[in-house]
């Protein structure tokens, strides 16, 4: 058995590994399992989705083959494990981009599709399901079903944003979208309070395809921070700085975000980032992925790890909830750096238990200090149950069953869709089993 | 005129392999001929590799591994269509000590397929290659076959076996225009060597291991160490004396 960790760290538990390396002999190795097991592509989800402690991880990575790229209608078809970063360095070049993409390009196809990823686009677009035509879906009694919107839909709806938990996705097909070049018409714009993020995210949702703030949740419960929005830009040819890779090359004693740190930090960044507030033509990696370049970042919360804390809350009541988590927040010292702020787009999601709806979502990280940052996250539960609002599986790493049950109302209609070989240490805590 | 490299790759469905065709292609158009033993695996590299850079033309042949008269033909097949500027052999497997000292025909199977096939198709290639005094013969061996341990000395005796043949090549085409590259992977994060990772071993990457092939080969490297780390800790190794080494668990 080998210590595998999510990406919050917060426990390396145990596990079975098995690497899927060629799609053909999937059904046989899943059907001869002697745990349950759970698909794992990059481990880039923060909390226990992709962990299965003291049973089996299907490593997905080995499924990384393209099978088909049709430059005419942009249709892609490849295996699970393939790079988001993959698709797209081979794709902008001859006029294409996935649609959606979340904050990192090192996950996988599989891993996007079973947690629905969302982008800063999700009012323009939706989620990545919206873009899925087709999934091959292997169950762990052997039988392969092909899903899409106009095939076994149902098995589709559980599947995108089914959290692994219905099969092991083997194959995608993904409608791309055109684009022009790999450059982005960017422009940051400073915001004092709440009341102007609100007015700023609705009033740029109409000629703006791309929309994110980060928030400076210390700077006191105002909420002051920098929106940034983002249009694909018609220059093709320019040249493109390849940016330095850093790793954290070792876990710190202690998180380098800390009460100290963290003032400093938002401080700076906010300053800094006002003065550099404006337009500008950006690379999409960098725009797309601030992180990627700064390989291990994980490991700069200490070896305790850190928790995500990512809500969504309905538009009516969404700025009052909004405002009083900022406060709990601010109450608590304990911040965030990471703190991310977007407006999602008025479409019901595809998957049962797809992460996005309507309303305003903010995205936290706390570094990892025990009970107090477990009562904060209770507190910050209490507003969002309120609020008719719900948390995101693939960052969670411990909401309460209640609050998942409230927020998920079609969990019942997608257990039937369940497939009795794959658990997970989330189906676990917040299923059952 | 047909301005495209050609390259060919024996053991293409090798991850290591696999990963350096990808990087190849990146770089330019290429005409890749694909050659392994089971047809529907190297299928599938084909068509990624075709997704990846349609501009290539990659040809695919199933081949047998270890009959002599059978590498004749198919590396003469290949050498008819056209002249080579690398051929990359790459093909191996990891076998498990304890079977080899179990059970001779473990033993000489991995013997074979990791040893004396490799040979055999570098000298079918070799010859037509100082034909044209032109190419490139890229062969992996490995680390574990710059001193023999307790733990893999059957393979790592095979791939000893490549280092010498590749050394006595590299001295037959000394000053012309045929290079020979021995590359030395350390433990890769590959299929082949899977079960190390269940153990907790420290795996390279192979995407990293592979950019360092095709940029060792470009550079005409007589010997390539990846991660270049292992240059340093094999010389170590290879310097203990017995009654050191002998008492070390590896």
């Amino acid at each position: 058995m080998t210590p595998i960790a999510a990406w919050g760290r917060l426990s390396a538990d145990p596990h079975h590994v098995s690497r899927l390396n060629h799609p053909s002999g999937v059904p046989d190795l899943l059907r001869h399992a002697s745990h349950s097991g759970i698909a794992h592509g990059m481990g880039r989800s923060y909390g226990d989705v992709c962990l299965n402690p003291e049973g089996t991880l299907w490593i997905t990575t080995g499924l990384d083959h393209f099978i088909a790229f049709d430059s005419e209608s942009g249709r892609l078809v490849c295996e699970s494990g393939v790079l988001l970063r993959d698709i797209q360095r081979m794709v902008i070049p001859r006029g294409w981009i996935l649609p959606v993409t979340p904050g990192s390009q090192l996950v996988t196809v599989g891993g996007a599709i079973a947690n629905d990823v969302h982008g800063k686009n999700h009012h323009v677009v939706g989620s990545f399901g919206d873009h899925i035509r087709r999934i091959t879906l292997v169950r762990t009694d052997g039988e392969i079903i092909n899903c899409g919107p106009d095939e076994h839909a149902e098995w589709f709806a559980a599947t995108v944003g089914g959290l692994g938990l219905t099969g092991v996705i083997t194959q995608a097909e993904i409608q791309l979208h055109r684009v022009v070049g790999p450059w982005l018409d960017t422009e940051t714009v400073p915001y004092a309070n709440l009341d102007q993020f609100f007015q700023l995210a609705d009033s740029s949702e109409a000629d703006w395809e791309h929309t994110v703030s980060w928030i400076d949740c210390i700077g006191g419960s105002d909420g002051r921070g920098l929106f940034m929005r983002a249009n694909s830009a018609d220059v093709a040819d320019r040249p493109v700085n390849e940016g330095r890779k850093l790793t954290i090359p070792f876990v710190p004693p202690v998180s380098l975000v800390n009460r100290i740190s963290l003032r400093a930090f938002n401080t700076a960044y906010y300053h800094f980032k006002k003065w550099r507030s404006g337009r500008n033509i950006t690379h999409y990696e960098p725009f797309f992925y601030p992180l990627d370049n700064l390989l291990e970042w994980n490991r700069m919360y200490g070896p305790k790890g850190f928790f995500q804390y990512q809500s969504v809350v309905p538009r009516n009541g969404g700025h009052a909830a909004i405002h009083a988590m900022l406060k709990e927040i601010a109450r608590s010292h304990d911040g965030s750096f990471l703190a991310v702020l977007k407006t999602f787009g008025n479409r019901q999601p595809v998957g049962m238990l797809s992460f996005p709806q309507p309303g305003v979502t903010l995205a936290l990280d706390f570094p990892n200090n025990g009970i107090r940052t477990h009562r904060l996250l209770e507190r910050l539960d209490a507003i969002v149950h309120d609020a008719g609002g719900r948390i995101y599986p693939a960052k969670d790493a411990r909401m309460p069953r209640e609050l998942f049950e409230r927020g998920y109302p079609r969990l019942t209609e997608f257990m039937q869709y369940r497939d009795p070989g794959i658990s997970s240490g989330l189906s676990r805590r917040l299923m059952g089993y | 005129m047909n301005t495209k490299q050609r390259i060919v790759i024996i053991g293409a469905t090798s991850a290591i392999a696999e990963h350096c065709a990808r990087l190849w292609l990146q770089k330019r158009p290429t005409e890749l001929t694909l050659v392994g033993r089971d047809a529907r695996r190297i299928e599938r590299v084909a068509t990624d590799l075709k997704v990846r850079c349609p501009q290539s033309e990659i040809r695919i042949v199933q081949a047998e591994f270890l009959d002599p008269a059978a590498i004749a033909t198919i590396t003469g097949d290949i050498v008819d269509s056209g002249r080579i500027d690398i051929v990359l052999i790459a093909h191996g497997s990891l076998p498990e000590q304890a079977a080899c000292q179990n059970d001779l025909r473990s033993c000489y199977d991995a013997i074979e397929i990791n040893g004396v096939s490799p040979v055999l198709y570098a000298e079918a290639f070799a010859k037509k290659m100082a034909n044209n005094n032109h190419g490139t013969i890229a062969l992996i061996g490995s680390v574990a076959g710059d001193r023999g341990r307790k733990s893999n000395y059957v393979y790592g005796a095979a791939k000893g076996l490549v280092a010498r043949y590749a050394e006595g090549l590299q001295h037959r085409f000394a000053g012309t225009g045929v290079k020979v590259v021995l590359i030395k992977p350390g433990p890769t994060d590959t299929p082949m060597t899977a079960h190390l990772k269940d153990n907790g071993a420290k795996l390279a990457s192979v995407e990293v291991v592979a950019k360092q092939i095709v940029e060792g080969v470009e550079a005409g490297k007589p010997v390539i160490y990846t991660p270049a780390k292992w240059q340093l800790i094999m010389m170590i190794i290879r310097n203990l004396p017995a009654f050191i080494f002998n008492k070390m668990d590896i």
